[in-house]
Formats: structure tokens, C-alpha cells, sequence
């Protein structure tokens, strides 16, 4: 009897490998997209820049390195539960695996963090999830490059420095924050407390609740407080109502900042010309003037296999996606140069975006000049450059564009939250961090 | 002719009072319990353990609880979601604060902690019926979740809100956490869920069952030939949020692994565990199997056919997935509003007579 299961459960197990030993060898790369849900208007433009960009390198170049790419979309709905399936179910696919996931919300990477080291498949969190994780001592499997919540608080905190005329006049002025009420919303709440205590700025907390339909008693609450700056950690309808709101008690909107989520297209457009003016974080430029888009629209729209709308190419988080598919490309040509094969596995790659270096030349090359800023990651940082710059909305011309220098976050408010919270996270899920030389 | 009790003879009281009297009942129950235990973790893998039967089996746990009050007792609750949170943040502080205790005790505990809050939000019942006590427990769902959310105690002060369940093993076998196996983890809450579920069935029979079921048929009548309403009534609270705090326990921490509350445990949870029972069959433990099972797997189901099988894209088939199990709702409630345990009933009517039936 054991022998007959043996045998079956042998049989079950060869059947995948017989499968796959008749096909070329494939790059799996699954997206963990929303294009529904109540956060779908945002996810629909992120898994088309990075399908598109993905799917260009396969039309145009056969892959990378020759080596195709096999795109495995699976849809999360932003919700935890779902991603977590869509995980499992992605994870074993074809030879090499799963080579990386993009969790694109918060709860599905908190989630994934603690697999990813079991699964030996690196994540990347372009700029969310956990901010911790910027310590690749304890979280060698996690990449939040090219900048940080955090460090995106602290260049907040900058650019109103600048704006009031340097960081000695931040005392006694007033700064709320408007957040969504999730793990995602509070990320910055610690290092604005910190840069609070620090510059004697008053800093007043706003929570939204899922999805953020119902703001009126908060920006009330603006009306009678009168902050000087407001900040908004929103995301999907929240930034809509929240802007629209903010028209509507004449919050002035160059005094209003969004995070890198809370600016897109879909956010400011419903407010019309009142939405003029308004800020948020940015780590690329908005657009589609860049030789990679005219390749994108060349060999992957002209064939029909665009994921999206043509005209729709170049809004801000359609250029998210692309330069979130552009730096997991160049990670998977690292992985391949440093281990001499181009069959490489999730524990491969995560050596390739170790040694990312993605510089201006390089962009150059990809057909990105000027794209974004130049990222190099290293063992002990994986968070990169954490450079911010603030773009902001021209209702009238209906483009964002860069209207700051590219700010170096505050390293001594974000370094020391960093280390305290991923030695909490190591000690309480018994880590020992690696050593770095 | 193959479900037929005829010579069957019942010599004794212990026999007659079995829990199931019926030989065929029996070995399709033993059926079961080998294929849950022998079968099913031999066969399936990974993906099938973690994404399919966890959740099946947590969620089953879930609808037990929610069936022996709404099912049982005829209280309609919405506060699953919240009752599931008190289980969860309450195995946390236990795991975080008494690890020594081993993970089955803490379970245990969690549940009696749920089972205390969930007498408290049951006291509204001895005044209000019906939809003001849907609506009275719709409260109690929205402050838990709002309590878990604000309060920094409950998750730790951890920066984001979140909590995250420490590894913890039982016999040398990592069983929370991503680094537990999923067989382990597995037969940790098929055991939980069998045993449970048995327990279930013979309080349902007993004379605490029996009281509940009288309240849920006429309250007035029930307490005129002696029911105690608050005994009844609270206890059905009590039994039920044990239940659902120990599924919140296991989501929680064999599951998930790490949760927010205001995702995990909204009110989606409380609706879905409702649908749960509702399209399985109030006032019945199978009911409880058959609705989690119809929820959890029948989208999954859907989505694989559709994607896998004719290449559907991904977010056209999560519509169609909406659609059709809306669908299936509605088309179930129809044909059969009693849920699929009657269904089930129904089959062995029928089994009773083939091949002669008159």
C-alpha cells in the first residue's frame, strides 16, 4: 500500500518536470494586479506600464537576453486574502518559478515578507510595504527602493522648510496629516512625530477609514483648525474626495501634499481647475516622450497587445509601473551576469538586485534619460537613493510635472526608526541580520 | 435500499441516544474523518493545503459558531468580523505573553476570552429581536474593529497597526507563521475542527441545544414551559463566539500569519460567514461544511477554470467570478431555501426508497 502512494506521489511530482523540460526556458514573472475593486482606477494604470514595459522587452529584444519573459497576471482586488492566494498559486509556475512578486499593497507585502525567505523568491515593494525592510541586514528577500515612506516624510518636511524660508521657521507652524486608517496610512506617522519633536512643528493626525468615501468631518475639522501644510497618505477614492474637499473649504492647494499615491491623474481631475496647484511626491517624471514609450507604442500597441488604452500611455502611475517592470529587468540582467546562466531562479535574482546599479547612462540606454534617479543598491541598503521630489498639477494644461530638486531624505530621523523597528521585527520573529561588508 | 435503517435494532438507551443513530450516518461520518486525516493531506499540495483547505476548514469553524446562534438559537448577529478579531488579538497577547502555554491551550483561551465579549454584546438580546439585533451586533462589530485600530495595547504599539503571530511549535513542528508545513498545519485545524464540530453536534441534541431551538421557534412559548431566555440566549452568545474566537485564533495566527484589523476583520468577514450559513443550512452542522465550503472553494474554483483552463483574462474572469457566485446565491436560495444540508436531507429521503420508491 505505502509503495503504491509512493509511487503515485512520484508520479504527480514528475508530471510538471516531464511538462516543462519540452518548452524553452522562461522567465515567470507573476502580477499581482487590481483592475477591480474599489482601488481598481489606481491599479489599472500600475499593471499596464509594467505589462507594457515587460511585453515591449519580449516583442522588441525576444526577451532579456534572449530569454523570454512569462508574464502571470493574477487578480488580488487589493485584498490580502486574495493576493495571499494568487501567491501560492504563482509561486511553483513554470521551471524557474516565481522569480519576483510586486505585492502592490501594503497588507499582501507584510504577508508575503515573512515567505519570501522560506520561498527563496525576493520581493519588491517599489516605494511601500514595509519601511524597515530598507534594512537588508534583517531583510536580505525585500527591496523597497528607490525611496522610502519615511524618507518621503522627512523630504515633506523639507520642501515646506524651503517654502516658509529654512527649517528654523517650522516652529509653531501647524502640519496635519490625512491618512488612510490602515498599516499603509500610519507607515509615516512615527518619523513625522520625530521630525515634529525635532523642528517644534505641530503635527495633527487625520485618520480616513476605508475606502475614504466619507471626509466631511475631517476636512471640517481643517476649517476650524487651520494647519498651515496638510499632508495625505491616500489611496484609490480617498484622494478624489480628499481633494475635492479641500476645494470646497478653499484649502489653499499649494499648501496640500500628497503622497506618491495620492498624484495621479485620476486623483486631481474630478476636482477640475480647483485641484490647480496641488503637490505630491514623485521619484519620475510624468509623460510619454521618452524613446521607451515610442517602443512601447511601436511594438506592443501597433501589434494589439497593449493591456491598456493607447492614449493612456505616460500618466503618472502608468510610468510607475513602467519603471517598476524597467528596474526588475535590469535586476534579472544583473542575476544573469553575475551566475553566467541565463536560467535564473528567484535566489538568483535576489542576487542581481543586490547589485543593482541603474544609472543615468544606463537610463540613457533604456531609452529613459532623465526618467527617474539613479539607484544603487548594496547589502546593508535597500532602499537605494531615497530621493523625493515634489510634482505638482497643472489643471489647465491637465500635466503634472517635477517642480523640485530631487531632496535627500533626513537620515538621522528615518536611520534610527529603521534600525529600532526591523530589530523589533528580528528579535520577534527570531532573525539573526546578516553581516555586511 | 443502501440507506436504510430496517434492522437496525436499538437494545439499549446508549445506542438509541447515539449521536448518530443511524449506521449509514456513521461510516459516511468515519468516511470522512479517514479522508480528512488519511486521504487529503497525502494527496493534495501545497497551494491546495494553504490556500484552499485552511481557510475552508477556519471558515468552517467560523459558520459553526455564527449557525449555533443565528442557526440554533435565532439570533441574527453581524459582529462575526468583530468576534473573530477578539479571538485574534487575543491569541496574540497570549502567544506574545505566554508562549510556554503551547499553541491548543492558547487557542482554547482565546476562545473563552471571545466567548466573555460576545455575552456582553448578547445582553442587547434579552430587550431587542430581529433586525434591531442584527443592527445592535453590527455595533459591536464596528467597535471592536475601531477598538483594535486605536487602542495601541491590543497590537503592541507596532508602528503600523499590525500584528504579526510569533512562530510557535507543538511536538518540534513549527505550526504558525510562514516556516510552519502546511500538513502540519493542516491536521492542527482539521483535529481543532473535527473535534469541535462533534462537540457542536451533541450540545445542538442536548438539552442546552434543545432550549436554544425552542427560544429561536417562540421565544414567549419557550419561556412559558420553562426556558430561562437570559441562560438560553446568553449561552447560545457564549457557545457561539467560542466558536468564531477560536476560527478568528486560527485565521489569525495558522492562516494569515500577520493581519490589520480593519482589513482582515471587516464587515465583509461578518457577511460572508452569514452567506456562509445561510446558503448551507441554518440549524445544521453539516449546513456549516457545506456553505464554507461553497464560498471559499467555489471562487477559487472559478477563477482556476476560468484562467487556467481557457485563458481568460484575469481581471475579466474576477467579474464573471462576481457574477456567476452572485448568481449561484441567488439560483440556491430559489431552488432550495433551506440551504444545501437539506438538499443532503433530501438525498437520503430518496436513497431511502431506491430503487422502489412509491
Amino acid at each position: 500500500m505505502k509503495s503504491i502512494t509512493k509511487t503515485l506521489v512520484a508520479a504527480l511530482l514528475a508530471v510538471p518536470l516531464l511538462g516543462g523540460t519540452v518548452s524553452a526556458y522562461e522567465l515567470t514573472i507573476p502580477t499581482l494586479d487590481y483592475r477591480t475593486g474599489p482601488y481598481a482606477p489606481n491599479g489599472i494604470p500600475f499593471a499596464n506600464g509594467f505589462s507594457d514595459y515587460l511585453t515591449m522587452l519580449n516583442e522588441r529584444d525576444g526577451g532579456i537576453n534572449d530569454t523570454k519573459i512569462n508574464l502571470v497576471p493574477c487578480e488580488t482586488a487589493y485584498n490580502t486574502k486574495r493576493g495571499v492566494e494568487c501567491y501560492e498559486n504563482t509561486k511553483g509556475q513554470g521551471d524557474s518559478g516565481a522569480l519576483v512578486y510586486q505585492p502592490l499593497s501594503t497588507g499582501i507585502t507584510y504577508q508575503l515578507i515573512p515567505k519570501s525567505s522560506v520561498d527563496r523568491i525576493p520581493i519588491f515593494s517599489m516605494g511601500y510595504g514595509r519601511t524597515s525592510a530598507a534594512n537588508g541586514k534583517v531583510f536580505p528577500w525585500v527591496f523597497n527602493f528607490p525611496a522610502t515612506y519615511w524618507s518621503q516624510a522627512t523630504v515633506f518636511v523639507q520642501y515646506i522648510a524651503d517654502k516658509e524660508g529654512g527649517m528654523d521657521k517650522l516652529k509653531g507652524k501647524k502640519i496635519a496629516l490625512v491618512y488612510h486608517n490602515s498599516a499603509y496610512g500610519k507607515e509615516p506617522i512615527r518619523t513625522l512625530e520625530s521630525a515634529a519633536a525635532k523642528f517644534g512643528f505641530e503635527l495633527m493626525l487625520l485618520p480616513v477609514d476605508h475606502p475614504g468615501q466619507e471626509q466631511k468631518a475631517t476636512w471640517l475639522q481643517i476649517r476650524k483648525e487651520r494647519p498651515d501644510w496638510v499632508m495625505m497618505w491616500g489611496w484609490g477614492v480617498m484622494n478624489q474626495v480628499a481633494i475635492k474637499e479641500a476645494a470646497s473649504i478653499r484649502f489653499p492647494m499649494d499648501h496640500f501634499i500628497g503622497v506618491w499615491w495620492s498624484g495621479s491623474e485620476n486623483d486631481v481631475i474630478p476636482a477640475g481647475d480647483k485641484a490647480d496647484g496641488y503637490l505630491s511626491g514623485a521619484f519620475h517624471q510624468p509623460g510619454d516622450n521618452f524613446p521607451a514609450h515610442d517602443d512601447i507604442k511601436k511594438h506592443v500597441y501597433d501589434k494589439g497587445k497593449g493591456h491598456g488604452e493607447r492614449d493612456r500611455i505616460g500618466e503618472v502611475l502608468y510610468n510607475r509601473g513602467l519603471v517598476a517592470a524597467m528596474w526588475t529587468s535590469e535586476a534579472v540582467r544583473k542575476a544573469m551576469e553575475i551566475h553566467g546562466t541565463n536560467k535564473i531562479k528567484g535566489v538568483h535574482l535576489r542576487d542581481g538586485f543586490e547589485a543593482l546599479d541603474v544609472d543615468e547612462a544606463r537610463l540613457k540606454e533604456l531609452g529613459l534619460p532623465n526618467f527617474t534617479i539613479p539607484v544603487k543598491i548594496t547589502c546593508d541598503n535597500h532602499e537605494g537613493p531615497g530621493k523625493v521630489a515634489l510634482q505638482q498639477w497643472d489643471a489647465k494644461a491637465k500635466k503634472w510635472s517635477i517642480v523640485s530638486k530631487f531632496y535627500d531624505p533626513l537620515r538621522d530621523i528615518t536611520g534610527p526608526l529603521i534600525a529600532e523597528d526591523s530589530a523589533q521585527y528580528a528579535k520577534e520573529n527570531n532573525v539573526v541580520p546578516r553581516i555586511c561588508n | 435500499m443502501i440507506y436504510r435503517e430496517t434492522g437496525q435494532f436499538k437494545a439499549n438507551y446508549a445506542d438509541d441516544q447515539a449521536l448518530f443513530p443511524i449506521a449509514q450516518d456513521r461510516y459516511v461520518v468515519i468516511a470522512a474523518l479517514i479522508v480528512a486525516f488519511g486521504v487529503v493531506p497525502m494527496v493534495l499540495n501545497q497551494y491546495w493545503l494553504n490556500a484552499i483547505m485552511l481557510p475552508f476548514l477556519i471558515y468552517s469553524l467560523a459558520a459553526l459558531g455564527l449557525n449555533i446562534l443565528t442557526g440554533y438559537c435565532g439570533q441574527v448577529s453581524l459582529g462575526t468580523g468583530g468576534f473573530m478579531a477578539v479571538g485574534a488579538f487575543a491569541v496574540y497577547k497570549l502567544m506574545v505573553a505566554f508562549p510556554e502555554l503551547g499553541f491548543i491551550p492558547l487557542v482554547i483561551l482565546s476562545g473563552l476570552i471571545t466567548a466573555a465579549v460576545g455575552s456582553l454584546f448578547g445582553l442587547p438580546s434579552l430587550r431587542i429581536k430581529g433586525f434591531y439585533l442584527a443592527v445592535a451586533t453590527l455595533a459591536s462589530q464596528f467597535f471592536l474593529i475601531w477598538l483594535f485600530n486605536k487602542v495601541g495595547w491590543f497590537f503592541n504599539y507596532n508602528a503600523t497597526g499590525m500584528i504579526t503571530s510569533p512562530p510557535m511549535t507543538m511536538f518540534g513542528v513549527i505550526i504558525t507563521g510562514p516556516e510552519g508545513s502546511p500538513m502540519a498545519k493542516y491536521f492542527l485545524v482539521a483535529t481543532i475542527v473535527a473535534v469541535f464540530a462533534l462537540v457542536a453536534k451533541n450540545i445542538a441534541r442536548g438539552r442546552i441545544g434543545r432550549n436554544w431551538m425552542a427560544i429561536r421557534d417562540m421565544d414567549i412559548a419557550a419561556e412559558l414551559i420553562g426556558v430561562r431566555p437570559l441562560i438560553a440566549k446568553l449561552s447560545a452568545f457564549a457557545v457561539s463566539s467560542f466558536y468564531i474566537g477560536m476560527a478568528g485564533a486560527l485565521y489569525f495566527a495558522v492562516w494569515l500569519g500577520s493581519a490589520e484589523p480593519t482589513e482582515a476583520f471587516d464587515i465583509n468577514q461578518s457577511f460572508l460567514v452569514l452567506f456562509m450559513i445561510i446558503i448551507g443550512g441554518l440549524g445544521s452542522v453539516l449546513g456549516s461544511f457545506l456553505g464554507a465550503g461553497f464560498l471559499v472553494l467555489m471562487p477559487i474554483l472559478l477563477k482556476n477554470i476560468l484562467v487556467d483552463g481557457f485563458g481568460t483574462d484575469s481581471a475579466l474572469a474576477a467579474h464573471i467570478e462576481i457574477m456567476t457566485v452572485g448568481a449561484l446565491i441567488i439560483i440556491f436560495l430559489i431552488v432550495e431555501p433551506h440551504g444545501l444540508a437539506r438538499l443532503w436531507r433530501i438525498a437520503k429521503e430518496k436513497l431511502r426508497l431506491w430503487p422502489f420508491p412509491y
